[in-house]
């Protein structure tokens, strides 16, 4: 979910798109994808690059691309859209592709960014979701058993705020700064004229570069990211929720989708020639 | 939640002549009733009453036994049967009857009856007829695994969460893909195959949930790993622990029907390329699968089917393939049931269980989904309300609209129903019973209206209400004094004024 909009936020959009890309990458498809962004930056008319969001400077990756599958765009991402999403509770128009279909065996990786303070975040600038509203959304999940294992990363001003309040079981946060601290940016590109990407996502992406599907990376080596020395910000992250240690839980539980598979050994033995509504 | 299950099942233990054994408690015919208890957790816990009934066969029942074979008999039996979902019959044939082969005590037929073999008193008797009404029915594992929620994770066997959930209707897809059409033109009559094989099980399983299949064919489509090719055998392999990672690209291009949000069940049929074919899958010793496929839960299967190389070298490309849909077909369906939950292993060596032909399914086993859903069905609508209700205590600013309020009562009406009608061994009413109750809890729990999205903290409001009233409130509340002084004044006036 990136949640705000307007042309000096672009690296909020291209951080999104990025986790999008990564994700997409190690295996989970655009129906197992809801995702949420303004969408004002590829066409926007002060874009010098038209149709292009990109992540790194020199314009390397343009993470906008032919395939991004966005759900929810401009005016519709609001606290409210997103907390439906979460909670379920949506008007029975709604498509397939803008729910979130999940059971209780699903693993949910939520990534939200955007201008945030102490508890709260702010969505599209006219709005604020607050971390006890977050976490009751997540309790209701739990209840109605939507979730197995969600783990929470959020790249904000004084994210770790967001998580504190969290008080259902199996949820891991991760969050890009300490109350009281800034989220800073990464780079300026000076072709486009503003911030490309978010420190915080940034080094988690460069980590994501070198996972891919069969990878034994685990959730401890994520928590390593981005030391203060890169990031200024301090990281922070909170498992107490969680019942696996995280040195067992790997990166592709989250980012990638690998499933249980098992060998079928039975088969039933079909009359070939009984037909079913055919008489012989 | 607590919830109390009880689950009864009406058995019908008949004897035939020859077979009765001599430590009877009392003479035929009598009742008993035989008590479980299944304990989940702290509060939830399944009595299961097995009221049998004993008695001797009927003249007709002794003719339907006078055959040869055990299949004739079942099929002799069944018109002479109670019919009713759930209820089971259980014949007692004498030790030396030639219907059961030498070695099988038990046969389970395709209906709801099964032949016992006598024989070892009646302590024997009891023990075997015990074993058999569980497998009918329902056992403590497959309560346990529908129940899954409630139990503590650590009870759980690790396949309890892989059946599929019990929901109102599954959507199944059947796709063909064909990564090489330069080399094949694969033609696959599924119409015919899905009118012929598929409908009769789906019709025999609609009565629990709806089913709706369609079709693809899929071009292009490669499985995302590259299989290893071995020179002994000049076959391609892929190796079992790299099945996970097939199944993720190409659900990318599966697509899904945009309008039903019930379950879907893909099964996926590739034809390898030309220059990757023979294709097998290995699995963990090394060994080719003989079905050639392999199935994720909760998702569908997937089967690998080889086109033989052409006999001349000549031969023009594209081949053209016309798949033979009985071999794929007893695959595909084998792999439903497995996703449903109905396997067939673990029983004891003495049991010879009836294949259940062209139906997919025997009809005690569609009794042991009913059960199993039945009771997962309760359950959740157990928990949904009691959630909606911890919500409603928390959150005092939502409204309940009269519809949702409407959902509610009846949610719980239906669930009530379906428990007392499980007490009763009724097992058809309760499964429709509960699957109301659960219709009704989603649509109150999930009504779009329930979205509390004003969430007022005490100290915000106390923040927005303060700066606002109270420079308004002073001049208000001075004045307020004033007129009560003055008021106060003008009664003490006229007792002065004496």
């Amino acid at each position: 979910v990136c949640t705000s909009r307007f042309w000096f936020n672009y690296r909020h959009v291209a951080n999104t798109l990025s986790v999008y890309r990564s994700v997409k990458r190690l295996g989970i498809p655009d129906s197992h994808i809801v995702l949420m962004l303004a969408d004002d930056m590829a066409c926007n008319p002060r874009n010098p690059k038209p149709a292009t969001v990109f992540s790194h400077k020199n314009m390397e990756l343009n993470v906008y691309g032919d395939d991004v599958e966005v759900d929810y765009r401009s005016y519709e991402v609001t606290v409210e859209n997103f907390l439906r999403v979460l909670t379920g509770r949506i008007p029975p128009s709604t498509p397939r592709s803008k729910r979130l279909l999940s059971d209780d065996r699903s693993n949910i990786l939520i990534y939200m960014t955007g201008h945030g303070g102490n508890g709260f975040l702010k969505f599209q600038d006219s709005e604020e979701i607050t971390n006890v509203e977050l976490a009751d959304a997540f309790e209701q999940m739990w209840q109605k058993r939507r979730y197995n294992e969600l783990l929470f990363i959020i790249d904000t001003c004084q994210g770790a705020s967001m998580y504190e309040r969290f008080y259902s079981p199996n949820i891991m946060a991760l969050a890009s700064s300490q109350v009281g601290e800034d989220s800073l940016s990464h780079q300026p590109d000076l072709g486009i004229g503003v911030h490309l990407m978010d420190r915080y996502t940034f080094y988690v992406l460069e980590f994501l570069e070198e996972v891919h599907p069969a990878s034994q990376t685990n959730m401890n080596d994520l928590f390593q990211v981005c030391p203060k020395s890169l990031c200024v910000s301090t990281p922070g992250h909170r498992t107490d929720l969680f019942q696996r240690d995280p040195q067992n839980v790997l990166i592709t539980d989250f980012f990638g989708s690998v499933r249980k598979v098992e060998i079928t050994t039975e088969t039933i033995s079909l009359d070939g020639d009984l037909a079913g509504f055919e008489s012989k | 939640a607590s919830a109390q299950f009880q689950l009864a099942v009406p058995v019908a233990v008949v004897f035939a002549p020859g077979s009765v054994p001599g430590d009877l408690p009392r003479p035929l015919p009598f009742r008993d009733v035989q008590e479980m208890e299944i304990s989940v957790n702290l509060r939830t816990s399944i009595t299961s009453r097995y009221e049998t009934v004993y008695r001797s066969t009927t003249a007709q029942e002794e003719a339907a036994l006078d055959v040869a074979t055990a299949q004739e008999a079942d099929a002799a039996l069944h018109p002479l049967q109670d019919t009713s979902l759930g209820a089971l019959s259980v014949y007692v044939v004498p030790e030396t009857s030639s219907l059961l082969p030498q070695g099988i005590s038990v046969y389970v037929g395709k209906h709801r009856s099964a032949l016992v073999r006598a024989g070892g008193g009646l302590a024997t008797l009891r023990t075997r007829i015990r074993q058999l009404t569980q497998v009918m029915s329902f056992t403590a594992s497959s309560i346990a695994a529908a129940l899954s929620d409630r139990v503590p994770d650590g009870q759980l066997s690790p396949d309890a969460r892989r059946h599929l959930k019990s929901s109102l209707g599954y959507e199944i897809t059947f796709s063909l893909l064909n990564p090489d059409p330069k080399s094949h033109t694969v033609d696959w009559d599924i119409e015919d195959a899905v009118n012929r094989y598929v409908q009769p099980v789906l019709d025999k399983l609609s009565l629990v949930a709806n089913f709706s299949v369609d079709s693809q064919i899929l071009y292009y489509a490669v499985l995302g790993v590259t299989p290893r090719f071995d020179k002994e055998s000049s076959n391609f392999f892929l190796s079992a622990h790299s099945l996970p990672h097939v199944i993720n690209p190409v659900e990318a291009r599966l697509g899904s029907s945009a309008a039903s949000l019930y379950p879907v069940l893909n099964f996926l049929l590739y034809v390898p390329e030309r220059s990757h074919s023979p294709l097998y899958i290995q699995d963990k010793d090394g060994t080719p699968v003989s079905t050639n496929a392999f199935h994720s839960p909760r998702w569908g299967g997937i089967m690998i089917y080889n086109v033989e190389a052409p006999a001349s070298p000549q031969a023009s490309f594209p081949l053209h393939v016309d798949v033979d849909m009985v071999r794929v077909m007893e695959v595909f369906l084998a792999q439903l049931r497995l996703l449903f939950g109905l396997s067939r292993d673990e029983l004891p060596a003495e049991f010879l269980l009836e294949s259940p032909g062209n139906e997919g399914l025997a009809d005690w086993e569609l009794d042991r989904l009913l059960w199993a859903h039945t009771v997962e069905n309760i359950a959740t609508v157990s928990t949904t309300l009691t959630s909606l209700a911890q919500l409603l205590d928390k959150i005092g600013n939502i409204v309940i609209k009269d519809d949702v309020a409407s959902e509610v009562y009846q949610a719980v009406a239906s669930a009530q129903s379906a428990m007392a009608k499980l007490a009763m061994g009724h097992l058809h009413s309760a499964f429709q019973a509960s699957k109301e109750a659960v219709t009704s809890s989603e649509r109150a729990f999930f009504d779009p209206s329930l979205l509390h999205l004003l969430y007022f903290p005490d100290d915000q409001k106390f923040a927005i209400y303060i700066p606002l009233f109270l420079p308004m409130a002073v001049p208000i509340l001075l004045s307020l004094a004033k007129i009560v002084r003055e008021a106060r004044q003008r009664k003490k006036e006229p007792t002065k004024m004496d």
